[in-house]
Parts: structure tokens; sequence; C-alpha cells
């Protein structure tokens, strides 16, 4: 379907000025996409392969208010429920909002920004797509099959001995699409680290690089402990060796601690490069230098080290040692720290800015908003007594919602926007796209915050059916899903159509600062540039130097 | 329960009363910090509008004493924010010296309760006001969670080892019992009820019904029929150690090392015999593993623990 799309875009670009080329009129054939070694290419290839899982996970999703739209679970079966939330969950987590960012935004936009003319390992990041995309198949296949029922925990010992469904099938998806995020996370750490342009100092970079680069060290040391425990689980169920289960001399909450070891990191996986995005797009629409730029650089670093420290906060409740959770508690709000730095340093850059409200900024305002609340009722769960009351009910669901649906996918849509006519040489609507971003904003707000008030009144989460009196939040719940489900099929309409009949991009349409912008195309050839570009400012000199 | 409107549940706990103040509280920071964010992007967004196409603000890079001031500040609430809820915390984990207990055993997908007297109830507790109570609770299968929203608790009840949790009900009526940890098909119906009681109701709840067995008798019959008694006897020469007055007191065990006789200790020494022998006996203790059901097992313990009260035999 790309091809052709690209195809004809093409070649109205050739008729208009005469066959300026790019990375998109490179190569039509299947073959030139398919074993591209292009790092704009496979971001493209990225794209639609998560862009279809999300709009899998979307549908599961709402399946999933619908059959809560009433107190009593009359739609679905409870199992066919059971499948639902856990297949929406590990479409989600596994395969969109962990490569989201980094394999579209990230590999399209590191080298160019770095001033670079690929990564360093071209061909490990094709591996990736492939290793990707077999994972994802992977999960796809056991869903085809009959799904899998363990929630996206895969808490043992349910899921390692009593669970009877594709268990095995969904963890090796995973299990495949983590082993593609330490590919990627390994070539953006040595293309940062190698392939800078002239003059492209640490602190020069910008800081969607720093996100990343924060992003990717994470990938690198904490995937590798899921990989195992995935493997420690299939192994229990497949030959009965006892690591989980008790009946076989295991331990339950051995599970707990390493899935959990990964799987808090892997929240940072989700937001840090957000954060990234959100740094270039506010500076950009406020013309104006971030505001505290080493704070913001090094709070994603603290962040990705702190990040590995707190993940006994999901097990308060679980039997693990009061001392244990004495000490997980005070560095989770430690990690709470960084966070509102950020959040402090994005509101000052506004602050005497000269702003304009395009979609990627209301997308970026949008963020700001919903990330504060996320983050401000992350400190309520690490707060021990209060967690204990909250912990697994709709508070814990409303919460994670907001850093990932309102925080990584506000993100993830604010870069949509912002690079859209980079990627593809063509402008969105720009009518259209603030008013999806509003509807995504009402819609949002009108899911997930219900969810806190429900939450703390008591309702535990993966409940196919309810006691009547929570119903009201949750018919209020399922009526802004559909709303936020309407704001996130508009995209979909008007991106496509502009491809085809979007006005023309010039190279730097938002009159962005970055080398991508400045010295780059759009779209770019494919070697990036004409010449290697060499760096003499900091990031985001929107004010021209004196002199 | 209350089925009217409401933002908040029952205050039905000890604990309940605390976790709500500290919740407020946290409620107010958030709406504090919230709204300053919300309203000086509000009030940037229109103060600083973009007034014309090439319009370019002056750079400001930064300013340390800002940076500090918003690190300390919220890093001195939160501080005072973890020591709050550690506290209420670490006081919900030590239970009273007067609770009296009472067992649980949570299954796929139903929650069991025993009482010392020998009531048994299914997905209904019924406790008096006033009185703490403890609760030890164990699983037949996977991992289920005791919640009871009125009370602000929960607790997993964890495969392989007893869990305990306590509370003080300090408000007669019915509360809403949920499992909170997912555990498989039926998660959502193994739901039930906890009914707090005046301690007169509850003197009157306990002498109705069908009269029952004490679990400790239930728990002494259980010890003879496995042929416990053959071996654990007071006779000097017996083969294993005299259970009478050993629980809550040390044992030393080969090697010099000492273990409190608890629950744990129990149920570990019925399972796998061989993990931590009492010194001056030989290992031939046979393991009970499949013999007993987790109420068998709580059963024989709570016979034990009625060796070691003041005037037992």
């Amino acid at each position: 379907m790309s091809t052709a799309v690209f195809k004809h875009r093409a070649d109205q670009q050739a008729e208009d000025n005469g066959h300026t080329k790019n990375y998109l009129n490179a190569g039509f054939s299947a073959k030139s996409w398919l074993l591209t070694v292009d790092h704009k290419r496979i971001a493209i290839l990225y794209l639609i392969s998560i862009t279809t899982m999300f709009l899998l996970g979307g549908i599961f999703a709402l399946v999933i208010r619908l059959e809560l739209l009433t107190p009593a679970g009359d739609m679905l079966q409870s199992e066919t429920y059971n499948k639902m939330f856990t297949m929406h969950g590990v479409v989600m987590v596994f395969f969109f909002l962990i490569p989201a960012t980094p394999a579209v935004f990230g590999n399209f936009l590191l080298p160019l920004m770095i001033g670079a003319k690929d990564l360093a390992f071209p061909r490990l990041n094709l591996l990736s797509w492939y290793v990707f995309t077999f994972g994802a198949l992977l999960g796809v296949t056991a869903i085809v099959f009959g799904g899998v029922d363990t929630g996206w925990t895969f808490y043992t010992p349910y899921s390692s001995t009593y669970a009877n469904s594709n268990v095995i099938l969904a963890a090796l998806g995973a299990f495949f699409a983590g082993f593609a995020s330490i590919l990627t996370g390994l070539n953006f750490i040595v293309t940062i680290h190698k392939m800078r342009a002239p003059g492209l100092t640490w602190f020069r970079m910008p800081l969607f690089v720093w996100a990343h680069y924060a992003t990717s060290i994470i990938q690198v040391l904490g995937t590798p402990v899921v990989a195992i425990t995935i493997i420690l689980v299939a192994l229990e169920r497949l030959f009965k060796i006892g690591i989980f289960d008790p009946a076989l001399g295991g331990d339950p909450i051995l599970f707990q601690h390493l899935f959990w070891f990964y799987s808090h990191p892997a929240v940072y996986i989700m937001i840090l490069p957000a954060m990234g995005v959100i740094s270039e797009v506010i500076c950009c629409f406020a013309r104006k230098k971030i505001f505290g730029y080493n704070f913001i650089a090094f709070s994603s670093l603290a962040i990705a080290m702190f990040g590995f420290l707190v993940w006994g906060h999901h097990m308060y409740t679980s039997g693990q040692s009061v001392y244990a959770s004495l000490v997980f508690s005070v560095l989770t709000f430690l990690v709470a720290i960084p966070s509102a730095i950020k959040t402090f340093n994005w509101t000052a850059t506004l602050y005497k800015g000269s702003i304009s409200y395009d979609a990627p900024m209301i997308y970026a305002i949008g963020f700001l908003g919903l990330f504060t609340i996320g983050g401000l009722t992350g400190v309520f769960l690490a707060t021990l007594a209060v967690d204990v009351h909250v912990h697994d009910t709709y508070f814990v669901v409303a919460h994670f919602h907001y850093i990932m649906v309102g925080g990584a996918i506000m993100g993830y849509m604010a870069a949509m926007h912002f690079w859209w006519p980079k990627i593809t040489g063509r402008l969105y609507p720009e009518g259209w796209a603030r008013f999806s971003a509003l509807v995504i904003f009402i819609g949002f707000n009108l899911t997930f915050f219900p969810q806190f008030i429900v939450g703390y009144l008591g309702m535990p989460r993966r409940y196919h059916a309810y006691p009547e009196e929570f119903q009201i939040w949750n018919v209020l719940s399922t009526a802004g899903a559909t709303i936020l489900g309407v704001g996130y099929a508009i995209p979909v309409v008007y991106f496509i159509w502009s491809l085809r009949y979007g006005a023309k991009a010039s190279a730097n349409p938002w009159k962005a600062k970055g080398l991508e912008w400045e010295k780059a195309d759009s779209p770019p050839i494919a070697h990036n540039f004409e010449e290697t570009p060499v760096v003499t400012e900091e990031a985001y000199a929107y004010e021209p130097k004196r002199g | 329960m209350d089925k009217g409107f409401r933002f908040f549940p029952d205050q039905a706990s000890s604990v309940a009363g605390d976790v709500d103040l500290l919740y407020f509280f946290l409620v107010a920071v958030s709406v504090f910090f919230a709204c300053l964010i919300f309203f000086l992007i509000y009030l940037f967004a229109v103060k600083y509008r973009r007034k014309s196409e090439d319009d370019i603000p002056k750079e400001i890079e930064g300013l340390l004493k800002l940076e500090i001031l918003w690190s300390v500040i919220p890093l001195i609430l939160v501080m005072f924010v973890f020591v709050w809820g550690a506290t209420l915390y670490f006081d919900s984990y030590t239970p009273p010296k007067n609770a009296s207990e009472i067992y649980v055993v949570g299954k796929q997908w139903m929650w069991h309760i025993q009482h010392p007297t020998g009531q048994r109830e299914i997905n209904e507790l019924h406790i008096p006001v006033g009185q703490p109570i403890k609760l030890t609770m164990a699983t037949e299968d996977v991992i289920h969670s005791f919640f009871v929203p009125a009370f602000r608790l929960k607790k997993d009840v964890v495969p392989g080892r007893y869990t305990t949790m306590w509370f003080e009900a300090i408000k007669a009526g019915e509360y809403h019992l949920f499992c909170a940890e997912y555990c498989g098909t039926k998660h959502s119906q193994m739901i039930g009820k906890v009914v707090a009681m005046e301690p007169a109701d509850y003197q009157n709840w306990l002498s109705g019904g069908a009269a029952s067995e004490p679990m400790e008798v239930t728990g002494e019959k259980k010890f003879q029929q496995l042929a416990c008694h053959t071996c654990h006897t007071d006779n000097a020469n017996a083969r294993g150690p005299s259970l009478v007055g050993v629980f809550g007191k040390d044992v030393e065990l080969e090697g010099g090392v000492k273990v409190v006789v608890d629950e744990e200790y129990i149920r570990e020494s019925i399972l796998t015999p061989n993990a931590k022998v009492a010194a001056g006996y030989k290992p031939v203790m046979p393991t009970f593993k499949g013999q007993l059901t987790e109420a068998g097992l709580l059963q024989i313990t709570a016979y034990i623990k009625s060796l070691s009260k003041d005037g037992s035999k």
C-alpha cells in the first residue's frame, strides 16, 4: 500500500520541480523498501507496523469500555473479557508504546539531528525491524489462535501453571519485540557517541537526542532481564522446572521482582522519548532557547538511573519485606524530582516567548497538563499507606494511562505533526489537526479522570463485572473512550489524505532550529545532507547572535 | 452497603480516617501544583502570543536559583509525605497483642474463612466492631488479594506461604470484599462481604447456627489421623520434639541457629520437614505435602498453638 501512495506523490513532485531526488523517490520497488538500510525508510516501516498494532490495541480498548458500560458482565464471557484486557495491554505496551517514539522518530531523526548520514549500524537497524515484526506476528498469532488471559504482567503461578491460553506464544512475541528494542538502543548509543557532526559537542545536542540516549541505556540494560524472565516462565510451563511455582519449589514473588525490574524502567522507555519531543516542540513554537538545558538533559539520565531502583513499588502489598517497601518508597519519591524539574523548565521556557499554536504545540501543551496530573498521582502511589488502598484498583489504571496515553502518546502525536512535513514533504491540514487535538484532549480526560474516583472508591482493575454503585463513573469513562476513539481516527484520515493532496512543505516550514530543518530538505535526500554540516552554535539558538 | 452517589468509600476501620487524611493532603498539594502549572501555562500562552511572523524573543539561559528552588521544595514535600505514609504503613504491619485470629484460604474463585471457634464461612467474614482482628491467609492455587475498600487495606495471598493483615472495624455495617489480584476466569466473582457487628450481635451470631467444632479440636483429630502423635510425644526418647509450649518460643537447630516457632515454621516443618530440624533430632520426618489442604494445615497449626496456651495439657 505504502509503495503505491509514495510513488504517486513522488511522480507529482518530479513534475513540479523536475526530479528532486529524495529518500522517498530513491526507489519504488518492494525490495527497495524491504531491504533498505536507510534509517528514514526503516522508520517508515516501523511507522506502518506500530500504527497497525495501535489500531488493534485500540479496538480491544473499545471492547473493554463497551463491556464496562453496565455493571453485569453481559456482553462477553469472563474469559473473553480477560483476554481483551490482556491483549490490549500486551499489544499497547510491547508492540506500540515501547517502540513508538524511538523506533519511528528516533530512527528518522537521530542521524539528521546530529548531522550523520545514517545510524552506526544500518543493517542492524533493518534487522531490528524484522525481529520486531516477527515478534508482533507471534503476538497476533497468539491472538488469532484464541488469545491469552494472564494480564500483560504474566504473573506467576497463574501464567506458568494455571492459565489455559497461548501464554508462551504471546510471551515470545514480547521477547522478540524486546530484542528489537535492544538492537535499536545499541545502535543509538554508538551513533550518538561516534557520529556527531564536527562542532556538535554533547552540550550542543538537541534534548531529543539526550532523551534517546537515556532511553537507549534502559533498553540495553533492562530488556535482557525481561527476556530471561520470559524464558524462565516458558521453561516452567513446558518442562515443569520449578522457578516460580511453589508447588514445584519455586517462588512467585521472584517473578514479580524480575518482571518489574524491566517493566518499571520500561515506563521510562515510553515517556523519555516523548519528553525529548516536547523539548523540541516547545522551543520551536515559543521560538526560544530551552530554559535550563543542563537540568533537562541530566534529569533524563537521572530518570534512567533511578528508574532501575524503584521496581518494588509495584509490590507493597505482595508480602515483600516491610523494609524493602520502605526503601523502594523513598527511591520512588526521589525519581519524581527530575520529572518535576522538567515540567517547571518547560513551563519557564514559555515565559517571554513568542508562542504560536500550531497542532504540535497544542499537543505539547496537552502533554504538559496531562503529564502533570499523571506525575502527581504517581506521588499518591509512591506513598505506602495510600498505595495499599489504591493498588490494583482503577486509580492505578487512571494514573498510568495519564502517563502513557496523556504523556507518551500526546508526545508521539506532537512528533507526528511536527515532523510530518520533514518526513513526507507535505503539510497536514492545520484546522483538522487542531480540532482533533482538542477532541483527543477532551475524550482522554473524560475517559480517565473518572477512573481516579472509582479507583479510590475501591473498584478493582481487571473486573469483568462490578457493583452497581460504580456504574456512573464507568459510563462517563466509556463515553470518553468513544470520543477519544474518534479523536484518534481523524488524524489517520488526514495524514493519509495529505500524502496526496497536502500542500508541499518547504525545508523548514516552522522556521525551527536544528540540523534536520536547517540543513536537510523536506523530505531529506537518501544520504541526508549534501555535505557534512558543521555546528557552530548551541541548540535552540533562535535569537541570532549579535555582532 | 450504601449504594448512593459518592466520591469516597465508608471509613469503617481504625486506619481508614488516617489514610484518608493523608489522601486529602496529597489531593490538596496536587491541586495546588497542578493549578500553579496550568495557570502559568495559560498566563504565558495568552501574554506571549506571537505578535508578528518574524518576532524573535530574547534568549533566557536559565536561572540556577530557580532550578534549586523548584528541586528542593518538591523534595522536602515528598520526603514529608514519605515519612507520613511509611509511618501509617509500618503501624498497619504489627497487629496488637490482643488481636483475635481468623484464618482465610483463597481458592479460585472463593474465600474460605475459618474462625478458631469453628465457624466456617464462604465469601463472608463476620467480625465484631472494636476488636482488632488478625487474618492469617493462605491460598490453594494462584495469588489472590484480600481487599476491603472501606478498611483501606489489602494484602496479597501468596501460594507457598502465609501472609497476614490486621484491622479493627469501627462502624457496624456490610462492606465489600474484593479479590484485587487477577486470578483467572472468574476473578471478578471472587467477591463477598465483611459484616462488622456490634459485639452483642456478634456473640449472637457466634452462638447461632449449627454447633461447630473449634479449629483446634479439628486440628487435633487430623494430628491423630496422620499419626503425628506417635513421634511428637512428651517422652524424652521420642523421635520428634514435644510440641507442648513451643509456639512463639525459639527453637535451636542443628548448628546452633535459633528460629522462632510461628505459623510459617510449623507450615514449613510439615511440608518440608528436613529444612530446619530441631537440634538433637534426626531428619526422619516424612513430608505431608499433598496430604493436607491449606485449611487442614491451618487447623493443625491451631492445635499446636493451643498446646502453648496457659493451662493446656
